[in-house]
This record gives structure tokens, C-alpha cells and sequence, in this order.
């Protein structure tokens, strides 16, 4: 499945590369050599639980954290022992980081001033990140009296108003409500394709990363389990953790008895994987908008509705079928305790390597 | 009971020692064998009065100075990240304050004499004797010592719960450690600084006794001065009088000092 990115802004030039990354605190490892590459204009996001080394990456890329082995290249030039001072790359923190003691101007000039840009061009540059981010008319208003959103735009202006070659962007939209959130990932993604600068995004919301990003890099206990686009990664799931981690799917243990054929639920499927070899338990991820609902007797599948809930778009069932409880998703309804019929097409069986995995929903 | 009440205990005793003893100083000082008048401070501007309250005030800037100039480093050491641990460090400082600052004014005394340890030290690496007692020096180190420690602990109480995040982001930006202090660290603690010269600043000068034992009597401030009036002359007009100015003279620096302050809400600043 080869898939173009959905931006044609991205050229194959390796901006970034990580080389064989291991970050030891105390005596945990918080990464384990980890190899990645940011191609220039691309929109990278590190998906994965709390303490999966994302954010870790993400500093030591800034500069505020060394790696205990491997390499930093930006460029091509090694820049692992570079101050985040002298680095071409920007941050935009957690908590935002505004300073206090600053207005909303100084804030967004704090760097080029730092840069000893002329007072004229500030100005300019200044104004116009404003108005990129919309907060026209603050400029005199102190940083602690705007509002979340607001700070958080301002945090924005302040790193992209240097004009870095990479945004770094560590959960920046953790601390706003729902309904905000959704606006700036739009807006995000937008200025992103508009300044066509590399962002890297730090998330543990996989609608987040879903929505904006072109490669996804997938990680759980410093490590990366998968990197491929949205898409590639909702659809293909590489194993377990990654299938429970992206979106809500059923996971079962299965049999590849040979290619394009699995077995589980006591019974043969026909699917579109090979290349497992023969008689290798597997993992196999059926989404539960994959599963349709069919008469009682029909289906590849039988069991009986145990809950219903409705959730808007579509209801949520949870139907017994004696191998397990699956989660299927249907605008249609049967009511609690209705012997159902289920049926899958081989396209949408995905079949997975085994690894241990947790307990995936 | 309502809570107010717990409070009362306090209320009366600020009443009998403070509220009742300033309307005392406040009547002598514009009264003279009970006939209201401004003639106590009309002495005060006599040129040796007015010589002794520059003197105050010049030893009290310089004193306040180094102590900033010592303090700030030292505060910034003990709130390094990596130091946090080191309590050891913070009890180095902490424990001279425990003891009485006549204590400590004595044991430098016995270092500082004609025939004291450092004289002594000096002699013997050859540089000869120096008369390190009852100078100006003297009395400017005492004090130093002393209130040093006035203004190390509120710079320091800023630093340790300053936000590192901030810090960084200056990096990230593009300031390497020296640009990172002055645009970030340095005006962030300013409440701290601000608190630490009020701290040191008032009671320096209003110090008697160290510039006594260091200085020998050549060297009387402004504290020394009004000690005399009551305990020495007996003018207790005249003394009222200059504990007024005294306290009018602390309001002024106060109001200039709160002006400096950034918020003046006061974070993590103890006045």
C-alpha cells in the first residue's frame, strides 16, 4: 500500500534525522534507539500513552536534553551537543511559557530582539503574526491576562515569528476545552501548509493526530511501534497496540492457516494479507464500523446484543459471539438480548504480528 | 466567638506597645516642658545632626549594595537545580541567623583587633599589621555580615519556585545563559531583590550598637544618636523627635521601594 502524503509540499530532503537514540534517566530507558527522519514540510506527529519517549524526543531535538548514545543531525550536520540556543528550531511548551513579565508584544519579539533584528522590522514581523494568529489589538496586554486560547496563540507567534526550519509543538493543546481544541488543530494545520515549515507535533490524542498530521509515528515505551500516514496507520494497524491505540477496534487472537486465509471464531475468513506463513497465531483487528449487522442466521458471525448505547452518529452494540464480546458500530439497532448475525468483507480483516500487548478497548 | 476575636490578644498588646508609645513619642517631640513647639526638630538642623543622618544613610546604601552584590550570586547558587539537595548549604547560611547579632559582632571583634587572628595572619605571611578595628570598614563589614543574610533568603525563596519552562523557552529562543539571567531571571526576581533591600536597607539604618563595638564611638549613626538622647542625655524631646523623622524617613523608602516592585502583589516578597 503505497500512499503519497496528502501535501505535495514535502520533498524527500531528511531535515532531521535521529540516529540510534537511547535516553537513559537514573536506570529507566526512556528511549531505545530510535531512528527517525523529518522530511522538510512535513507535519510529524509522535502519538502515544504518557511516558512513551515523546516528548523526551521532542526535547532532545530542542537542545534540552541530551541523548545517552546516538546522533542529532540537522541538515546533515551533527547536532547533538548544539545549545538550544544555537539551533535553527522552535518550541512551542506545553504550558506555553509566556513570560510575565512581558507584554504580548515583547513576548513575540523576545527572540528578535534576542537576535538584534532592527526595531522597524520587529514591528512588522511582529504585526504580522498578530494578525496570523489573530490577536490584533493585544499587543499591550499583559500575558497573564489572556485567556488559555489566547496564550496559546501567543506562545505560537512567539516561535514561528523567528522563522525556524522546524516547529516543535509539545501537547500544546492539552490545557483548552473540546470545542477550541478542534478549532486550532484546523487552524494549525492550516498555518502550517500556508508557512511551509516542518512541524513536529507531540500528542496523545490520536484524533489529533489523525486530523493533522502526514506521518504518524506511533511509540509506546521508547520505542516506535509504527510510522506511516494516517490512513496507512488506521488501516493498518502493525500490531495490537497500535490497533488499540489508533481509533477503537475488537483484537482477537487468530491462526493464519495460510495466505488470504485466517481462522478465528471457530471458523475459516477469507482476507487480502500473505506472507504470514503457515499455522502462525496472529492477532486479527476487525473496527467496529467494519462489522455490519444482518438477520439472525445470515452473517459469517452469530451472537446476541448484551448493550446498546446510542452515541449520536451511530449506536454502540456490544454483541456475545461466544469467542468474545465485539464492539460494532451501525446506524441500525437490535435490541438487547436479539440473536444478530454479523458479517465482515475479507478487505477489512486486518491481520496483525502477535506482540504482547495490553488490554487493548 | 467570632474569629476577629482571636485576634484580640494581639489587638491589645499592638495597642499598649506600639499604638500608645508612637502618640508618646509623637507628643514630646512637639512639646517642650509641655509648650507645643518645633524647636526639637529645628535642632535637628544643626550641620552635626544632619552629618550624622548622611553618615546613616551613606553606610546603609553601601551596606545594602554589597549585600545585593554578595547576596544575589549566593542565591542563585543555593536555588540551582542541582544544589536543591545540598541543604547542608542552605543550613551554612541559615545558622548564623539563629544566633544573637551581638554574639557575632563580639567574636569579630576578637578577629579584628590590633592583636586579633587575621592581624596576626597578616603579620605572618609579612604584610605587616592594619588597624582593622574602629574604622568606617569596620563598621560597613559588620553590618554587611550581619544582614546579609536578609537579603540572600528572600532572593532566594523567588528563585527556587521560579519557573524553569521560562527559562528554557528564553533558550529556545535564541538567548544563550548570560541573555537568559537578564531578560529572564534577573527581572523575574526582582520582588525578591526588592524585599531583600527593604529587609536590609531598614534596619541598617537604624542599627546602633554594631557601629558602637566596630567603630568605636568615631562612628555614630543615626540609631546610635537617638540611643544617646535617651539613655545618655536625657533629652527625650529631642530623641522623640528624631525617632519621627526616623519613621517618616522608612515610610518614604518603603513608598519608593514598593514603586520598584513589579507586582506589587507581592510574590513570594516578604514585605
Amino acid at each position: 500500500m503505497q500512499e503519497k502524503p496528502l501535501l505535495t509540499g514535502i520533498d524527500d530532503y531528511h531535515l532531521i534525522e535521529l540516529v540510534d537514540i537511547t535516553k537513559v534517566f537514573d536506570s529507566t530507558t526512556a528511549l531505545c534507539r530510535m531512528n527517525l527522519y523529518i522530511r522538510r514540510r512535513e507535519f510529524v506527529t509522535l502519538l502515544g500513552p504518557s511516558g512513551c519517549g515523546k516528548s523526551t524526543t521532542l526535547r532532545i531535538i530542542g537542545g534540552f536534553e541530551q541523548p545517552t548514545e546516538g546522533r542529532v543531525l540537522f541538515e546533515g550536520a551533527d547536532i547533538t551537543r548544539l545549545p538550544p540556543y544555537k539551533r535553527r528550531v522552535n518550541t512551542v511548551f506545553q504550558r506555553y511559557a509566556l513570560f510575565p513579565h512581558l507584554n504580548v508584544f515583547d513576548n513575540i519579539a523576545f527572540g528578535l530582539t534576542i537576535a538584534k533584528v532592527s526595531k522597524p522590522e520587529i514591528i512588522r514581523r511582529v504585526g504580522a503574526m498578530l494578525d496570523l494568529v489573530g490577536l490584533k489589538g493585544m499587543e499591550k496586554r499583559s500575558a497573564d491576562a489572556l485567556s488559555g486560547g489566547q496564550q496559546q496563540r501567543v506562545a505560537i507567534a512567539r516561535a514561528l515569528v523567528n522563522e525556524p526550519e522546524v516547529l516543535l509543538l509539545d501537547e500544546p493543546l492539552g490545557a483548552l476545552d473540546l470545542r477550541l481544541r478542534k478549532d486550532m488543530q484546523l487552524e494549525l494545520k492550516k498555518m502550517q501548509q500556508r508557512l511551509g515549515i516542518t512541524f513536529l507535533y507531540v500528542t496523545h490524542d490520536q484524533e489529533e493526530a489523525l486530523t493533522m498530521s502526514d506521518t504518524i509515528v506511533v511509540m509506546r515505551d521508547g520505542r516506535i511501534q509504527q510510522i506511516g500516514t494516517p490512513k496507512r496507520i488506521y488501516d493498518e494497524p502493525k500490531n495490537a497496540f497500535v490497533a488499540a491505540f489508533i481509533g477503537e477496534s475488537n483484537i482477537l487472537d487468530a491462526v493464519m492457516v495460510r495466505d488470504e486465509r485466517v481462522v478465528f471464531c471457530g471458523r475459516e475468513f477469507v482476507c487480502v494479507d500473505r506472507g504470514f506463513g503457515e499455522d502462525t497465531p496472529v492477532d486479527v483487528v476487525l473496527r467496529p464500523e467494519d462489522l455490519t449487522l444482518v438477520p439472525a442466521g445470515q452473517g459469517m458471525l452469530s451472537g446476541v446484543v448484551r448493550s446498546v448505547l446510542f452515541k449520536g452518529v451511530h449506536y454502540e452494540m456490544m454483541i456475545d459471539c461466544g469467542c468474545g464480546s465485539l464492539k460494532v458500530h451501525s446506524t441500525s439497532m437490535a435490541p438487547e438480548g436479539e440473536r444478530v448475525g454479523l458479517s465482515v468483507v475479507p478487505f477489512n480483516i486486518h491481520i496483525m504480528e502477535k506482540v504482547a500487548a495490553p488490554g487493548g478497548s | 466567638m467570632k474569629r476577629s476575636s482571636f485576634a484580640a490578644p494581639y489587638g491589645i498588646w499592638m495597642l499598649v506597645f506600639t499604638i500608645v508609645p508612637v502618640f508618646i513619642i509623637v507628643y514630646y517631640a512637639f512639646t517642650m516642658g509641655g509648650a507645643v513647639t518645633l524647636d526639637n526638630f529645628r535642632l535637628f538642623l544643626e550641620p552635626e545632626f544632619i552629618g550624622i543622618l548622611t553618615f546613616s544613610l551613606w553606610l546603609a546604601f553601601l551596606c545594602t549594595l554589597l549585600c545585593l552584590l554578595f547576596g544575589y550570586p549566593c542565591a542563585l547558587f543555593l536555588a540551582n537545580r542541582d544544589m536543591r539537595r545540598a541543604t547542608l548549604f542552605v543550613v551554612l547560611f541559615v545558622i548564623p541567623m539563629w544566633m544573637n547579632f551581638l554574639l557575632r559582632t563580639y567574636a569579630w571583634m576578637t578577629l579584628l583587633e590590633d592583636t586579633g587572628l587575621i592581624n596576626r595572619f597578616l603579620e605572618w605571611i609579612g604584610v605587616g599589621r592594619r588597624r582593622l578595628m574602629y574604622t568606617e570598614n569596620a563598621v560597613l563589614f559588620g553590618l554587611v555580615y550581619n544582614f546579609l543574610p536578609f537579603m540572600i533568603f528572600p532572593i532566594y525563596s523567588v528563585l527556587v519556585r521560579s519557573d524553569r519552562n521560562l527559562e528554557e523557552a528564553a533558550q529556545d529562543l535564541g538567548a544563550n545563559a548570560w541573555l537568559v539571567f537578564l531578560r529572564v531571571t534577573l527581572p523575574l526576581s526582582l520582588p525578591g531583590v526588592v524585599s531583600g533591600v527593604s529587609m536590609v536597607f531598614m534596619p541598617a539604618v537604624t542599627t546602633f550598637v554594631i557601629p558602637r563595638l566596630l567603630g568605636g564611638g568615631s562612628f555614630m549613626m543615626f540609631g546610635d544618636l537617638i540611643e544617646n538622647q535617651f539613655l545618655t542625655t536625657g533629652d527625650w524631646n529631642f530623641g522623640s523627635a528624631l525617632s519621627l523623622i526616623m519613621m517618616a524617613l522608612i515610610f518614604i523608602s518603603l513608598g519608593i521601594l514598593h514603586r520598584f516592585n513589579p507586582d506589587a502583589e507581592s510574590n513570594g516578597a516578604v514585605w
